[in-house]
């Protein structure tokens, strides 16, 4: 995979994603059952490449168990200066569908975004950075270079199996979102033949939405449990859906010297209890239960509900603990 | 046209503007921007404004009374005096105070606050739209009020005591996607509201906890009561069945009632057999109790709906078990409105259904219907005027079980469609422009390609010729909503032939600058521009400068825009109110995360939150 970056012809790194066709042949063919469903982007925002990621802690970025950064990404595209790099990246792409085509009639174009994934972030940051600073962007050329790396390992981290949200989209209702999760407990429930049905229809699920609340922010929010598939995934989550809200809750006045790159996540710690908040859980008898002490797939059948709480306020009672 | 029921769409009863029109330099009449209410006018003018008044007694269309305001001063002011209904698209457009000084006798109040993409989470919380502050001066001006519809507002609890107490002759509650409130405030409305008629929430979020639900469906009044609408198909919580059985039973008047998900198919006969003569029925779970019995329900399901002679809405259907199903069968031919997007059922189950509903309108509906389910609709529903289908699974890489082929067999058979929301996986350019030519009356377009930047699924090009042809062919078009793969050329279309455009939505969309420049300076209508994740910076916002007096508001959030260039603006437009709203207050000054701008008579409010700066 990491010639075809290697190749690059001068143009945005992620454009290069198919030079020709022919490498994709057989990679193509390995991958086509993986992806045949994935129609979506995960993470797509930022692509394609040339994306300045504003207000991104570089650090956490680069971490591959991180999840894409939805809501403050600027899902941006190079600024009117970069305007050559943005329109670039789109012609080659339909291109590059067009020779995709004929390989994987349903998918080409995805596919270009599920394979060049991985590579992204190996080799891309360096090109990306020429690709940018060459241009001379406006006020965006320091963004642009400082966060270089923010863009492409932002993609690395998204795994095949779990999508990652992008806050309010598809634009739907919450209560709608919530729809699966409700009818699959209801029908659950119900007798008389449709309960095969009903069985069938909870496993096959492709969301479980339950309800998330966070000590002291008084609306909750809903995450998708499905979404994700190990804790540390569901942490990082939590953590993006909230931090908007923590930091607003923070004292604005207090001094803060810490600028985006170095900002530490407010809620790390959420599962070893390390840190300022912990997560639990209630399961479907309405216990308290700490995230992360049995498999994630029972994790997932029992989570009813969520909630963020402040470490210091836990106690052996109102938690059932499996540790200590 | 019947109006929508949970988007207050103004598109279809051709609604229009706030009650000033904003053309600059228009001195006369229509602009009393702190001016001192105008004094009485000599004996003869009064005569004559008595005569006008008398006239304008019969206009209604807000369009037609802010024209009509903008005449002289007399006619101003007889429009003033005789306007009874009045609509504010945002509550921060205007005050309380002026609004009660212009229209002294106005009995109904349509107030509208946070912007759309509230919806989807991209307004943090806390941003404001409360109703307290109307609430209260609305207690003191308006004494007559009668009906208020809210949405997207703030309410308290608080708040529904007030009108409860405030209002002697209040009749009609409607609220649509508010937060703030509880049961609480219900049964405090419920109880002390004695004309009440109408109680109407719709899509309503509430946060409360098991333990502090309310039992208010029991606080109404214990007599016979006036109530025509009763509407809480949103609750999460379960409502007294026996106290909501009675309340029925005593309200002779009612004709619409929407039950929540807690009521099943067997408490929903009791209810229907003690309101036959309904016309919109909710119907709740539509699915047996735990420890029912099936088929027994059945049977007397199918007669109350056989008695139900009147019927001709039906929505709830959220936990529906298909058995059921055939029961609503005597009242499919008379239904205009069937709302099954909350019916997990497949083609094979619609069907039979729909196969009766000859004079269906409205129908909204899952994706998991398929193709094959929209077909179907297609065949029997030739008087289809608006078709919803939502995704079962609002996720990107959820699999669509709806696509083009659905979209095109909609076009050939619902030829009068005026209004289509569709979320897919995938689509076609040649779909769209067959429905572009087949359904030529269409007001609304709105099409959802959950996966970003798709392009067609068959050429993999660009959507664009696809929304091309939409604004080309359908004349009437008033919103539009777009997604895809979309480059500037798509809105190079809009820009070109989107003349009556009001209403334009844009996710992920677009190249450059010029994309925004061609909406801006092509689209003389519009009125509500929301943009998020697309490439739009400070030289496409500032080529609206033009216009921006004319919209109710413009929303970017994830462009490229600087504060400089929303600064810019500011200065250059001292009506406007330009908002730059943080997710995180110490995050990058000089790029703006989120834009929301819009005119004011007002200026800056004084309840903006930390993370909201004003410009």
């Amino acid at each position: 995979m990491e010639e075809e970056f290697t190749r690059g012809e001068g143009r945005p790194r992620l454009l290069d994603l198919v030079p020709n066709g022919r490498d994709w042949g057989s990679y193509a063919a390995a991958e086509e059952k993986k992806l045949e469903l994935r129609l979506g982007l995960p993470g797509g925002e930022d692509w394609p490449a040339g994306q300045e990621k504003r207000e991104h802690p570089v650090e956490s970025v680069l971490s591959l168990g991180h999840i894409s950064k939805v809501p403050k990404s600027t899902n941006v595209n190079a600024s009117s200066g970069t305007k050559r790099g943005f329109l670039g990246q789109v012609e080659p792409k339909t291109e590059a569908f067009q020779q995709q085509q004929l390989q994987q009639p349903q998918l080409g174009f995805l596919q270009l975004q599920a394979k060049g994934r991985e590579s992204l972030q190996k080799t891309s940051g360096s090109a990306e950075q020429q690709s940018l600073e060459g241009k001379g962007c406006g006020p965006h050329a320091a963004h642009a270079s400082s966060t270089k790396n923010a863009a492409v390992a932002h993609t690395a981290s998204q795994s095949r199996a779990a999508a990652t949200p992008v806050v309010g989209w598809p634009p739907v209702r919450s209560f709608r979102m919530n729809l699966a999760g409700t009818a699959a407990k209801a029908s659950a429930e119900s007798h008389n033949g449709s309960s095969e049905g009903a069985k069938k229809l909870e496993n096959d699920r492709k969301s479980l939405f339950v309800k998330i609340n966070v000590d002291g922010i008084p609306i909750g929010r809903k995450v998708d449990l499905k979404a994700y598939d190990s804790y540390d995934k569901l942490s990082l989550a939590v953590d993006e859906l909230f931090r908007g809200l923590m930091a607003a809750q923070v004292d604005p006045l207090a001094p803060s010297t810490r600028k985006n790159s170095e900002e530490k996540d407010v809620l790390v710690g959420l599962l070893d209890g390390s840190g300022e908040y912990t997560l639990v859980y209630e399961d479907d008898e309405g216990d308290r239960m700490l995230v992360g002490d049995v498999p994630w797939d029972m994790f997932v059948s029992m989570a009813k509900r969520l909630r963020v709480l402040k470490s210091s306020e836990l106690s052996a009672s109102s938690v059932s603990s499996f540790f200590v | 046209m019947r109006e929508e029921r949970s988007d207050m769409s103004e598109d279809d009863d051709g609604g229009g503007e706030e009650k000033d029109s904003w053309a600059p330099g228009l001195g006369v009449a229509g602009k009393s921007r702190g001016a001192p209410y105008p004094l009485p006018p000599p004996l003869c003018d009064q005569v004559l404004e008595n005569v006008i008044e008398n006239v304008l007694q019969f206009l209604t269309s807000r369009r037609d009374r802010n024209a009509v305001s903008l005449v002289c001063r007399s006619w101003y002011r007889a429009e003033a005096q005789t306007r009874r209904e009045l609509f504010i698209g945002n509550c921060y457009a205007v005050s309380p105070r002026r609004a009660i000084d212009r229209f002294r006798c106005v009995r109904s109040l349509v107030l509208k606050g946070k912007p759309r993409f509230a919806d989807f989470g991209l307004v943090p919380i806390g941003w404001g739209a409360h109703f307290s502050p109307w609430a209260s001066a609305m207690a003191t001006g308006y004494p007559w009020l009668e009906k208020i519809c809210l949405k997207r507002m703030s309410v308290t609890d608080d708040d529904l005591s007030r009108l409860a107490l405030s209002f002697p002759f209040f009749k009609g509650l409607t609220i649509i996607c508010c937060d703030g409130f509880s049961t609480a405030g219900l049964a405090v409305f419920a109880e002390k509201c004695r004309h009440l008629r109408l109680l109407d929430l719709i899509e309503d979020y509430f946060e409360e906890e098991e333990y502090e639900v309310v039992d208010w469906i029991s606080k109404f009044p214990q007599t016979t009561t006036s109530l025509e609408t009763l509407g809480f198909d949103c609750l999460p919580s379960a409502v007294n069945f026996e106290a909501l059985e009675a309340l029925i039973a005593r309200s002779p008047a009612l004709r619409q009632l929407r039950v929540n998900h807690h009521v099943t198919v067997d408490q929903l006969r009791r209810l229907m057999v003690r309101a036959p003569q309904l016309t919109h029925l909710g119907t709740g779970s539509f699915r047996s109790p735990e420890e029912g019995e099936g088929m027994e329900h059945e049977a007397h399901l199918v007669s109350a709906f056989a008695a139900s002679r009147s019927l001709v809405s039906l929505s709830g259907f959220r936990e529906v078990e298909s058995q059921f199903l055939p029961a609503i069968y005597p009242v499919c031919s008379n239904i205009t409105f069937l709302n099954f997007s909350f019916a997990e059922i497949t083609a094979e189950d619609l069907k039979p259904v729909i196969r009766h509903c000859h004079n269906l309108q409205n129908f909204w509906v899952l994706d998991t219907v398929g193709d094959e389910g929209l077909q179907a609709v297609a065949a029997t529903c030739k008087d289809l005027r608006e078709l919803r289908v939502f995704p079962l699974d609002a996720t990107e890489d959820s699999e669509g079980f709806v696509s083009d082929v659905g979209l095109t067999a909609i076009s050939e058979g619902c030829r009068k469609l005026r209004s289509i929301l569709y979320f897919c996986q995938r689509m076609t350019n040649k779909a769209v422009l067959t429905m572009s030519k087949n359904c030529q009356e269409l007001v609304v377009f709105r099409l959802c390609i959950m996966a970003r930047h798709l392009p067609d699924h068959h050429t993999g090009e660009p959507m664009d010729e696809g929304f091309g042809a939409i604004v080309m062919n359908c004349k009437n078009l008033t919103r539009l909503a777009v997604s895809g793969l979309l480059t500037d050329k798509a809105f190079g279309y809009i820009g070109k032939y989107g003349k009556s455009i009001r209403t334009l939505s844009v996710a992920f969309a677009g190249n450059s600058d010029m994309g925004l420049r061609y909406v801006l300076e092509g689209c003389p209508k519009l009125q509500k521009l929301e943009i998020r994740d697309s490439p739009f910076g400070d030289p496409a916002l500032l080529s609206g400068i033009h216009h921006y007096y004319n919209m109710r508001f413009l929303w970017m959030s994830s462009c490229k825009l600087s504060r400089r260039g929303c600064e810019d603006v500011a200065q250059r437009l001292p009506r406007l109110v330009v908002e730059v709203i943080r997710d995180r207050p110490e995050a990058d000054d000089e790029a703006v995360e989120k834009l929301y701008m819009y005119r004011s008579l007002v200026g800056r409010r004084n309840d903006a939150p930390p993370f909201v700066k004003i410009l």
